[in-house]
């Protein structure tokens, strides 16, 4: 493997850790493409220099190893399948809460509310039940109701 | 007839493309989906028997090499889990079917084709021979698990489903990075020849490997201290849903590091792993006495008994990894039926949280009946089939001698047992709470839709079912206990595996 590839590596690496950490969805969607990339390279990397292809019985000097290729390429294809979905995760929370952020989960939301004083963790206990809005649906899949700020996304 | 092996993940694939094309049509689209299902279980159930009689049955997908190609390869380990797996899809879906018409069911012409992908998937998982292909299979099931806890698209989900696709996406990374570090230390990705290789590296690349990987697998698995995204998002998802995904999914997880570890040989990762199983016991026990919600208690109750899975490994003797398999056994059907139970509450109450409802065993006497069967099971009381499992495990430890382990199986176990008995006392016995008034965007009450008696019925009659199917562990306790000791055999001394395999 080449310095250079290791180098791309750990710096595609180093920046995708770096958003994937972040809060706001988009900035994760991009810091898993850039691990996505990492990952491809390594996988290229690790099938060693060119002329060292498995195959028994075609042994020449320019084709490479044929297997991480095929690695690689299913990889590709999964990665960009997931970030379709995670960006339509993120475009459903803008549309929710008008923002991509994750938000504070249970557990966190109940011990803030404990430093807090405020006592409405009764309120938080129930997870989806009391959230389960089925009813709030328009019959063409818009949601109304709570939730969803002034700012209807212009797509819907 | 070896057909069969890639029967079991091509047909579901093929069945969830005609559910999709039939969703206009509930019946002919349900026709499908069960299907499929019926006739995979019933493939597994023939595969097991075949695999017991005469050894592993070996497919090599396109007539490759193992060093080019992909091997299926179902041993006893592999089969006997699948068949239990796939049991279970079938009776979640039946109970799907009657339940999803109601609001706190999953939108009907979605999850029945994604959970049919979702049983390809795992298929793949048990039965591929390499690690790329086990890769694969775990975004199949996992692709499955994003839409399907998200698919209606509240509020909750929405954010619960946040951090759950960000966390597996990110094993899922690692694992795809670990894949690369292996096929530059051995040259290959199957197992079989990994198993041959991996053992010659020096000591330090073995190592980095196996904590590589059991970092990918503990955060499937939900172990200690990757758990964190598990207890979030279960709950938010639809009871059928949450069935699926507590029974299978982190068992999955389990499955690939029993795999993993036994064929490589990563024997001195044992006391890492038993420290890991020890704490995700007690952690997720205690998570579960804190909280006041019953599918929140269920969930942590996951994380506790995967502690339990992990133990055996950890012994890697002969005797621990067959309690890890036993428990496997056990685990998935009783996993899945008390959530099955945590949705005939919600459907009879219209709440999951345990301050709102009570005096349920009068009511509904039935339903009491079908927690307390597999709830004392899960606590590992004699004569259901946690007792089994566990007592192997005990056993295992105690011949091994790492006693802090049995120690702290056993606390977990009692504390186990007091969750219960929290939600018994809360559920089943006591008063009626006053009835709040009905807010008003809280769901419509189930009478309200037509048929409710008799979708009541067949949710009950299933749940039913899939407890005789726990009590019928603890029966045939003898023979499964014969099929855990063989596939232990198998796994702890690799050798079989491998020759199967290569020739």
């Amino acid at each position: 493997m080449s310095a250079a590839l290791l180098l791309a590596i750990a710096g595609l690496v180093g920046v995708g850790v770096y958003l994937v950490t972040a809060r706001s969805l988009s900035r994760i969607v991009l810091g898993f493409s850039m691990l996505g990339h990492a990952a491809v390279l390594s996988l290229l990397g690790a099938g060693g220099r060119a002329a060292q292809p498995p195959l028994a019985d075609r042994v020449d000097d320019t084709a490479a190893n044929p297997l991480p290729q095929a690695l690689s390429l299913t990889a590709i294809v999964i990665s960009f399948g997931l970030t379709l979905f995670l960006l339509a995760l993120a475009r459903r929370q803008n549309e929710l809460t008008g923002d991509d952020l994750v938000e504070d989960d249970l557990e966190d939301r109940r011990i803030a509310d404990d430093e807090t004083g405020t006592d409405d963790g009764d309120a938080e206990a129930r997870p989806a039940p009391s959230e389960t809005d089925a009813g709030d649906r328009l019959d063409d899949g818009v949601p109304v109701g709570r939730g969803v700020t002034t700012q209807e996304p212009a797509a819907s | 007839m070896s057909n069969v092996v890639a029967l079991l993940i091509v047909v579901p694939i093929i069945a969830a493309a005609g559910g999709l094309l039939a969703r206009s049509r509930a019946l002919l689209s349900d026709a499908i989906t069960l299907g499929s299902l019926a006739a995979s279980a019933i493939g597994s159930i023939w595969l097991l028997a075949e695999v017991r009689a005469n050894g592993s049955v070996v497919v090599r997908i396109g007539g490759w090499d193992p060093e080019l190609g992909i091997v299926l390869v179902a041993d006893l380990f592999a089969s006997l889990i699948l068949m239990v797996a796939l049991a279970t899809i079938l009776v979640v879906e039946i109970f799907a079917i009657a339940q999803r018409r109601t609001v706190w069911g999953a939108d009907p012409e979605v999850a029945g084709p994604i959970l049919l992908v979702l049983s390809s998937g795992v298929s793949l998982a048990f039965l591929t021979g390499d690690l790329f292909t086990l890769f694969v299979a775990f975004e199949m099931i996992l692709v499955c698990s994003y839409v399907l806890l998200t698919h209606q698209g509240h509020r909750g989900q929405i954010n619960a489903g946040m951090t759950y696709v960000v966390m597996n996406l990110m094993a899922s990374t690692l694992f795809l990075l670990g894949v690369a570090f292996v096929y530059a230390a051995t040259g290959t990705v199957n197992m079989a020849l990994l198993a041959e290789r991996i053992p010659e590296l020096d000591s330090g690349t073995r190592l980095g490997i196996g904590l590589w990987f059991l970092v990918v697998f503990g955060t499937k698995a939900a172990a200690f201290p990757l758990f964190s995204w598990l207890p979030d998002s279960y709950p938010t998802a639809p009871t059928t849903i949450t069935a699926v995904f507590a029974g299978l999914l982190t068992k999955i997880g389990v499955y690939a590091i029993v795999r993993f570890n036994t064929l490589t040989g990563m024997e001195e990762l044992g006391p890492v792993i038993l420290v890991v199983a020890g704490a995700t016991m007690l952690i997720g026990v205690s998570g579960a006495l804190a909280q006041d919600d019953i599918k929140r208690i269920l969930s942590f109750h996951t994380v506790s008994q995967i502690g339990y899975m992990l133990m055996g490994v950890g012994l890697f003797t002969v005797a621990g990894v067959a309690g890890t398999v036993i428990f496997l056994v056990h685990q998935i059907p009783v996993k899945t039926v008390l959530f099955l139970v945590g949705g005939l509450i919600e459907d009879a109450e219209d709440t999951s949280a345990l301050d709102e409802i009570g005096g349920l065993a009068r009511r509904r006497p039935i339903i009491a009946l079908l927690f307390a069967l597999p709830a004392l099971s899960l606590a590992g009381l004699p004569p259901f089939s946690g007792f089994v499992a566990k007592l192997a495990l005990v056993d295992a430890g105690v011949a091994a001698s790492s006693i802090p382990i049995v120690v702290v199986s056993l606390l977990a176990s009692i504390l186990t047992l007091l969750s219960m008995t929290k939600i018994w006392l809360n559920v089943f016995w006591g008063d009626e709470p006053e009835p709040t008034p009905d807010s008003p965007d809280g769901p419509p009450a189930q009478d309200a839709y037509a048929g409710a008696g008799r979708r009541r019925y067949v949710m009950e009659a299933t749940t039913g079912i899939a407890v005789a199917g726990t009590l019928a562990v603890a029966l045939f306790a003898g023979p499964l206990w014969d099929m855990s000791d063989r596939a232990a055999d198998d796994l702890v001394n690799p050798d079989r595996y491998i020759s199967e395999v290569l020739s």
